[in-house]
């Protein structure tokens, strides 16, 4: 027993994966091999990026112990600015940094005011996703911009690999999760993150600037959650001011099916990206397997629940054997 | 006084209009194991308080080696030498012994703006190490804290100050909701301070303890220093007559 709680807090992801290996199995044998096929792998890979970054983020910032709402808003407002800054004549490089700056604010202003106020973070960033979300559509002006037609979608959206399997995307998202994963496991800051998340009152004790190790979450968070928004809408080819609602739901759901702790201090950015292929798996493999596709949030939300159950039940198991040795 | 690591003198605090601290003076010595005891609210813990950089003191100087020094925080505290141990653990249960040892102080291979790589290799090598200097038998420096008892964890919180060779280890209720065998092993640790040349303050509300392993004894009520004697010149029943 002490042995599973070792590896359930080292490797937190680990149950999530092995449900999602049972899944991949179940709905390859329920669609009659069409699941693993080419086609719908590919459709699975292209959009799984978007959610993926989202969930990166949340699953960071959850580890450091805090909590956004926010980012599905900030997915639909990064790239409605960069297309607003586009039709006024702005080349795509600025716009893009524009957009990334206007993110990484948001989330500074989530960690500042969430500290600053000592406030949870769940209402800082309820009113963000609000008002983020009225930004999106008042500087769209109610119609979304046309995008300029010369987009580097090379870069970014552009199919590539054995067999057209990717599209680059996926590549910016595998990039993104190994930098992410090794900050996290093999950097101090990661060290610290793990701390402030874990035990706030000892980080701090031991020197650690806990208050700016979370408001670097933040902006980490809120700026991959508005790079993935742009990713979705040069793949969609519009700006449109709705997407991403319901994202950050989704994404915290990832990341506790992922193993991550609401409380902090534990969770893996691979435990994230798992929880999230997931989610994409189920959404798919239900539609495939010619299940109604209304059970998919059913499914999801029964997951959550028994995620978290399942944590709190390892944690009571947890205490226990402390008491014993 | 030469022989002195630390000298408070005239130190003050208020919190919102409470006289927290009445002028304290204070020197603690090289090398010795000093008791500070007194009744909740009687000023010892904003003392250690302002020591460990946790607060600020409103008026009073602070000497460290004969030099006056200032400390905004507990980074600051550290690298003057003075390491705190508090009674609710400076410890991360949901982290590895050897990645608690140095949260704040990892050895990174490069870095850049203060973030860089961790050297796992040192870090491990030199944990095992610093938990066999105290004497501490556990079996490797993977394990999570979470999996420790009370007096291992209060012993990695030692092996830890030890490693970063503090001058002064200030020792807030170590053996609080520890067992009876339990608090024998960190009244060793604290009597192992003084071989090791380390100044103990040894924080408790238990005259016991203080008096098992305290070359001296500073006794504190209402802000004040009301006792400062050598443990030999003094009784359990002369400080609760004080307090």
């Amino acid at each position: 027993m002490k042995r599973l709680f070792k590896t359930y807090l080292e490797k937190p992801e680990l149950a999530g994966l092995i449900l999602l290996v049972l899944l991949i199995i179940l709905f390859q044998v329920r669609s009659h091999g069409v699941f693993l096929n080419a086609d719908n792998l590919r459709g699975i890979l292209g959009i799984l990026p978007e959610a993926g970054l989202v969930a990166i983020g949340v699953t960071i910032l959850m580890i450091s112990g805090e909590f956004d709402l926010s980012v599905g808003s900030v997915f639909a407002l990064m790239p409605m600015t960069m297309a607003v800054l586009m039709v006024h004549g702005w080349p795509f490089p600025l716009a893009l940094l524009a957009g990334l700056l206007v993110s990484a604010a948001i989330g500074f202003i989530n960690g500042y005011i969430t500290i600053r106020f000592a406030i949870p973070s769940f209402i800082t960033t309820l009113g963000m996703l609000f008002m983020a979300r009225s930004l999106t559509v008042v500087v769209s002006g109610g119609f979304p911009p046309l995008l300029p037609a010369d987009l580097p979608n090379w870069l970014f959206t552009s199919f590539v690999g054995p067999g057209n399997m990717f599209r680059m995307s996926f590549l910016w998202f595998a990039a993104i999760a190994v930098l992410t994963s090794l900050m996290l496991s093999r950097t101090n800051f990661g060290n610290w993150i793990k701390a402030t998340g874990g035990f706030m009152p000892a980080a701090a004790a031991m020197g650690i600037p806990t208050a700016r190790v979370k408001i670097v979450c933040f902006m980490l968070c809120s700026v991959l959650s508005g790079f993935a928004g742009m990713l979705q809408v040069l793949r969609l080819g519009s700006p449109l001011p709705s997407i991403g609602e319901g994202m950050e739901l989704q994404a915290v759901a990832s990341a506790v099916i992922g193993g991550a702790s609401l409380l902090g201090g534990i969770g893996t950015v691979m435990g994230g990206i798992i929880g999230t292929t997931l989610i994409r798996v189920i959404d798919n493999g239900l539609v495939l397997s010619h299940v109604d596709a209304n059970w998919f949030k059913f499914a999801i939300g029964f997951l959550t629940i028994f995620a978290v159950v399942a944590n709190a039940w390892m944690r009571k198991r947890a205490k226990a054997i402390k008491m014993e040795g | 006084m030469s022989d002195a690591i630390i000298s408070v003198r005239d130190l003050h605090k208020w919190y919102s209009g409470v006289h927290a601290l009445k002028g304290v003076t204070l020197d603690f010595k090289r090398g010795e194991a000093l008791g500070l005891v007194g009744d909740n609210g009687a000023g010892k813990s904003t003392l250690i308080n302002i020591l460990s950089g946790v607060h600020r003191a409103d008026h009073g100087e602070i000497k460290v080696e004969g030099k006056a020094v200032s400390i905004a925080t507990p980074r600051d505290a550290m690298d003057l030498g003075i390491e705190t141990i508090y009674q609710y653990n400076s410890m991360v249960p949901t982290m590895s012994i050897a990645r608690n040892l140095f949260i704040g102080r990892e050895p990174t291979r490069f870095s850049v703006l203060g973030v860089g790589i961790l050297d796992q290799k040192k870090m491990a090598e030199e944990s095992v190490r610093a938990i066999a200097n105290v004497d501490l038998h556990l079996r490797s420096p993977d394990a999570l804290v979470g999996e420790l008892s009370g007096g291992q964890r209060q012993g990695v919180a030692i092996a830890r100050a030890m490693h970063f060779k503090s001058k002064v280890m200030i020792l807030d209720e170590p053996t609080n909701h520890l067992s009876v065998k339990e608090t024998n092993k960190v009244i060793g640790f604290v009597r192992g301070l003084k071989e090791q040349g380390v100044t103990g303050v040894f924080i408790s509300h238990n005259m016991h303890h203080v008096f098992e392993c305290c070359d001296r004894i500073v006794a504190m009520a209402r802000g004040e220093i009301v006792l400062d004697k050598r443990i030999g010149d003094t009784s359990i029943d002369e400080v609760h007559g004080v307090l």
